[in-house]
Formats: structure tokens, C-alpha cells, sequence
């Protein structure tokens, strides 16, 4: 919402070229050597700037969440730079890793399985704060009692078991959770897709209202246009591992360049009846990360590929201000 | 003063709450008859083994040959041995060395198979020396790796623990470390690792409680079938030595005069099979009571 001014300031969080790659193996493990590689992630580049959110949307397989929690050191990279604070988070140390994920928090997608059903909700909330903090157990529970009232719960929720609660509210809780050490970054990760649509827009709103009180910046992953385009100050494209497109909302909406943009966008369903409306189908399904192709990576389903797509990887170009595309189509 | 009648508040919420679950769960476990029978029977037997003695009026060791296999009678409930000792006093003395080494075993092969079997789902490496050793030992049928540790270690109750605890450990190992695979890959463990938990931490406060119900279900026929094997070693004279009573050498002894004297095999028998039977009860109706979804049909 503010990016504007943000333009002057550094990034809060840079990532340089991250690439993820996933080895497969024979039926004997790794004895039997790599048979090859997924490359789930591959080559990404992204700024996210205080304040903002940054939506990530793509189809599934596309590796948005693997960059998320790649970001966080919850599987390990191949190759690139996350830059926190001046620090690489991929060359800290493991204890140092334990430390910064008091500033990076993550939001996970599935409400049920994302919170211990052994564990009444306070202890579950107390927990992060035993973790990166020493404060004592009255404060720790003065310091629960507020992060659910804010997340829209009670205190008469601290003693109760997860299962005993709806999908919505498991995902306050598991906000609660991700904010209640005060991160600095919240990374979603779908937060929202597993939910009923009218409890999508609630929790929506309730990230909006925490975002603009507790000063967050979230890396938003989602496959739902809708929401991106409700949520997103910055939007990033991604198909294959790689970010296609990049753009502030207004921008990209109002004209997004690359073809897989293009046809992405013109398939959300809209409820102007009378507007026209082109739907770009495309042909195929999306090709495998274990043997993706040359060139650009969609120029097997693009229909505007020239014979330059097969051969030559699209380089990432400024459109326009804070516009960025990757096809050969720009030049 | 706001802040104490809110947690004035909390507290009585927290309260009320116990109060609810408490009557769901005897509401509940009263509801499986078997589970209740299995669970009495569990508790008589385990009342007579810890007051059981202080009740009977003979010695255990003091012969009497001249009453040598005196049929039950109002003096000797459930008859004399070959020796002339109360039969009654044998069973309810043998219940104290039976019952007691089970429970030791159980518990000593629960909590070692529970940490062999959590480390050894949490770290690949470990995973792999550790269940090599446990298939080892289970590839030998249970009672015959129990008596070769017995002829190795010499006949003592000590060396029966050991050498039972040796023999059920990988069992428990493996329901652990089975379900602790399964806890380790969901989401809420991932989301204390974004959180910055240390291992320790997932393995033992995340993991482990979680793991709990199978281990204390699978610990119950732990129970039953370490009175069984500590029987057989007994009866196969590798177990508890002769005077000292035990289930197993009692059932011995009363082989050799079976046709005089029914009562010295009939009793202790039914002993082993009361016990066994309740322990397998309740380990049935504890599995049906723990997870909710396995209906209590099926019960073997």
C-alpha cells in the first residue's frame, strides 16, 4: 500500500537466484546414484520492501512454496542468497537460523495438521515465546491473552484442545502463532486456500488489519487470483520455478505482458456478464521440473513462440517502472 | 484488580472444563465391557500380588511331608504340593515374582524402545544401525533368544528381566518409531522447525506425546507376553530357580505328578491364563478407547 515510499529504502528482505533443486533417485536410495533433478526452484529473484505484500501466485508445481520454504532454511537450498539484515541466511549457521526465524514466521496452508493435537492452545501459543525469549510464565500468558484477543479469539480459547475449534479459527491460531514472538516477515503459504470462502475474506481482512498494526511484511503464496490481486501491493509470477513477470498490482492487472500472465489472468472468473471477455486456453499441462524445457520455459504451450523461445532463456526485463518480464516477445 | 478476576476467570474456565472431559472419559470407558472386565481381573491379580501375602497363613518354603498332595480341602484351599506346602500360599507368592517381573519388563522396554525408536525416526542415520540390531533380534523367535540369554547369563530373576527386556525392546522400538514417522511429517512439526525449536524439543515435548497411546497399548501385551515367556522360562527350568515359587516351576512340578494331582497344574494355569487374558483384554479395549476411529468390532 505504501510501496511508493518505500522505493527509497533497502529491501528488509532480498532473494538473490534461489534455486532449489530436489535429487530423485533409483530404488536403492542414493546408493544407487541420482537418476536426476526436479528443479523446483530455479533462478529466483525477488525484493520484498517493509510494509509490503508481496503476492507469489502460479499453478501448482510451480514451486511457490518450495521458494517459501527455501527462504526460511525448512529444506536447504542449491544455489543463491537470501540477504536479511545484511546476512545470507543460507551461509548462517544452524543456531543462527534458529535465531532469525523469530523475525521470519510462516503461516501454513492447512489448518488441521499445522497445529499439535496433543497441546491445549496456550501452551501452543507460550511455546515461541519459551523459545526466543526468557520472560517469565505470568508474562508469557499476559503476552498469549493479547495476540488472541487481536487475532479475534478469547482467553477463554487458552485452555482448549485444537480439534475443538473450525478451520478458521485454527488458522488465527496458527497466525497467532507465526506473530506473537512480533516477526518482522510473515511468509503465507497459502493460507487461505483451504478454507471456506467466507471465511477466506474474513482471515484476509483480519491479515490486512495486523499487517497495518504490527508493521508486517508478508511474502503471500497463492494459486487464487482473486486473493492476490484483493491482498498484493507487489505481485510475481511464477511458472516452472522461475518468475515470468513482476509488477506492482495495478500494473500488472491493468496489462500484464507475458503470455502465461495473460492466459492465468483471463481465466479467473469475473461477474460482469456483459464485459468481453477473450479466454486464453492453453494446450497441455505443464511440463515436468524433472525435464523442463530449453529456452524459455513455456514456450511448449505459449501461443506467440518465436523460434528464438526454444533456444534462448528470456533474461528479466524492465518494462516500465517496478515491471518486470521475462519473455523474448519485449525486446 | 482487573487482571486477577481474569484470571479468576480462566481458572474456572480451565476448571469446568477438566470437569467435562473427566465425565466424557469415564462415560467412555465404562461403555467397553470387555476393556472393564480386563481391566478388574488386571487389578485383582495385581492386589493379591502386593497383599496377597500378608493374607495367607503359610510359609511358602516350609515342607510338611506327612500333607504331601493333600486334594483342595477347607485347610488347604487349592490343595499341597509334592513337598506339602499350600498350594494357594505357592500361587499367591509366585503372583508377586510373575506379576512384578512383567511390570519391570514392560516398563523397561517401554522407555528404552521409546527413545530408540523416537531417535531413530528423527535422525535417518541412527535410524538405520539402530533398526538393523532390532530386526536382528526379532529375526529369532522371542522365547528361544530368552533362553539362549538365560543359559549365557546363568538363572537369576535379574538375568530373566534383562534377558526379557532384551527380547521385547525392538518390539516397542518399532510401533514407536512406526508412528513417530508418521507424526514427524506433519505440518505442525514443520512449523516448529519455522519456529526455531530445537530437536530435543520436536523429538520430546511434539513427537513423543503423540506417540503415547500405541506405546502404552502395545505395552500392555508387552505385560502379557512377558508373564507368558518369564512362565515358560520357568517351566523349562531357566527361569526362577527351584524353592522360590513362581507360576512357571509350579506348573513344572505338578507335570510330573499330573495324574495324582490335578490341582498342582489346573491352578497355576489358570493363573497365567487369567492374567494373560485380562492384560489382553484391556490392551484390546485400550487400542478401541485410545483412537477413536477403529470401530470395537473388531477385536480378535
Amino acid at each position: 500500500m505504501n510501496h511508493q515510499t518505500n522505493r527509497t529504502l533497502d529491501p528488509i528482505l532480498e532473494v538473490q537466484k534461489l534455486k532449489k533443486y530436489f535429487p530423485v533417485t533409483g530404488p536403492f536410495g542414493r546408493l544407487g546414484g541420482i537418476k536426476g533433478q526436479v528443479k523446483a526452484v530455479n533462478d529466483v529473484t525477488l525484493k520484498l520492501y517493509e510494509g509490503e505484500t508481496y503476492g507469489l501466485v502460479g499453478e501448482s508445481g510451480s514451486g511457490k512454496s518450495t521458494t517459501g520454504r527455501t527462504i526460511l532454511r525448512l529444506t536447504e537450498p542449491t544455489g543463491g542468497k537470501v540477504l536479511f539484515q545484511d546476512k545470507d541466511i543460507f551461509q548462517a549457521s544452524k543456531k543462527e537460523v534458529r535465531r532469525l526465524r523469530k523475525d521470519i514466521q510462516m503461516v501454513f496452508q492447512d489448518p488441521y495438521s499445522s497445529l499439535n493435537p496433543r497441546k491445549r492452545i496456550g501452551k501452543i501459543l507460550e511455546e515461541p515465546l519459551i523459545i526466543h525469549t526468557n520472560v517469565s510464565k505470568n508474562e508469557r500468558r499476559e503476552r498469549v491473552f493479547d495476540i488472541l484477543e487481536k487475532v479475534g479469539l478469547g482467553m477463554e480459547h487458552y485452555y482448549r484442545f485444537p480439534h475443538e475449534f473450525s478451520g478458521g479459527q485454527r488458522q488465527r491460531i496458527g497466525l497467532a502463532r507465526a506473530l506473537v514472538v512480533n516477526p518482522k516477515i510473515v511468509i503465507c503459504d497459502e493460507p487461505v486456500s483451504a478454507l471456506d470462502v467466507s471465511i477466506q475474506s474474513q482471515v484476509i481482512n483480519l491479515l490486512q488489519k495486523l499487517q497495518d498494526d504490527l508493521h508486517l511484511t508478508y511474502l503471500f503464496i497463492t494459486h487464487d487470483i482473486s486473493v492476490v490481486r484483493h491482498i498484493s501491493d507487489r505481485i510475481g509470477v511464477m511458472y516452472l520455478g522461475n518468475i515470468v513477470e513482476e509488477g506492482r498490482n495495478e500494473d500488472i492487472f491493468a496489462k500484464p505482458l507475458h503470455p502465461y500472465t495473460q492466459a492465468l489472468f483471463s481465466a479467473v472468473p469475473r461477474t460482469n456478464r456483459g464485459g468481453k471477455r477473450e479466454r486464453i486456453v492453453l494446450k497441455g499441462e505443464i511440463p515436468s521440473p524433472l525435464n523442463p524445457p530449453s529456452g524459455c520455459m513455456f514456450h511448449t504451450r505459449c501461443p506467440f513462440a518465436l523460434e528464438k523461445c526454444r533456444i534462448e532463456v528470456p533474461q528479466r526485463k524492465e518494462m516500465k517502472q517496478d515491471h518486470y518480464v521475462a519473455c523474448h516477445l519485449y525486446e | 484488580m482487573a487482571a486477577v478476576k481474569e484470571v479468576d476467570r480462566v481458572r474456572t474456565i480451565k476448571a469446568s472444563l477438566k470437569k467435562q472431559e473427566r465425565q466424557l472419559f469415564f462415560r467412555r470407558f465404562f461403555a467397553n465391557k470387555l476393556m472393564v472386565m480386563g481391566c478388574f481381573i488386571f487389578i485383582v491379580l495385581g492386589l493379591i500380588a502386593l497383599i496377597g501375602p500378608m493374607l495367607v497363613s503359610y510359609d511358602p518354603y516350609e515342607m510338611k511331608v506327612a500333607e504331601r498332595l493333600n486334594a483342595p480341602s477347607g485347610e488347604h484351599w487349592l490343595g499341597t504340593d509334592e513337598f506339602g506346602r499350600d498350594l494357594l500360599t505357592r500361587i499367591v507368592y509366585g503372583a508377586q515374582v510373575s506379576m512384578g517381573i512383567g511390570l519391570i519388563v514392560t516398563l523397561i522396554s517401554s522407555i528404552l524402545g521409546l527413545v530408540i525408536g523416537l531417535y531413530a525416526s528423527y535422525y535417518a542415520a541412527l535410524d538405520h544401525i539402530l533398526m538393523r540390531i532390532c530386526d536382528g533380534l526379532m529375526a529369532i523367535p522371542g522365547i528361544l533368544l530368552a533362553i539362549a540369554l538365560m543359559a549365557a547369563l546363568g538363572p537369576s530373576p535379574l538375568n530373566v528381566i534383562i534377558a526379557l527386556s532384551i527380547v521385547f525392546t525392538p518390539n516397542i522400538a518399532r510401533i514407536v518409531r512406526s508412528s513417530a514417522l508418521v507424526i514427524r511429517e506433519q505440518t505442525f512439526i514443520e512449523a516448529m522447525h519455522a519456529q526455531g525449536a530445537s530437536a530435543t524439543r520436536i523429538i520430546w515435548q511434539h513427537i513423543a506425546p503423540n506417540t503415547i497411546s500405541p506405546l502404552i497399548v502395545q505395552a500392555t501385551f508387552v505385560f502379557a507376553e512377558a508373564i507368558i515367556s518369564e512362565a515358560a522360562l520357568s517351566f523349562l527350568g531357566a527361569g526362577i530357580a527351584a524353592p522360590d515359587p513362581s507360576w512357571g516351576n509350579i506348573l513344572q512340578a505338578g507335570k510330573l505328578v499330573i495324574f495324582k494331582a490335578w490341582w498342582m497344574v489346573v491352578f497355576p494355569g489358570l493363573a497365567i491364563v487369567l492374567s494373560v487374558l485380562g492384560l489382553n483384554l484391556l490392551g484390546d479395549g485400550l487400542r478401541d478407547f485410545i483412537d477413536p476411529h477403529s470401530s470395537g468390532k473388531k477385536s480378535k
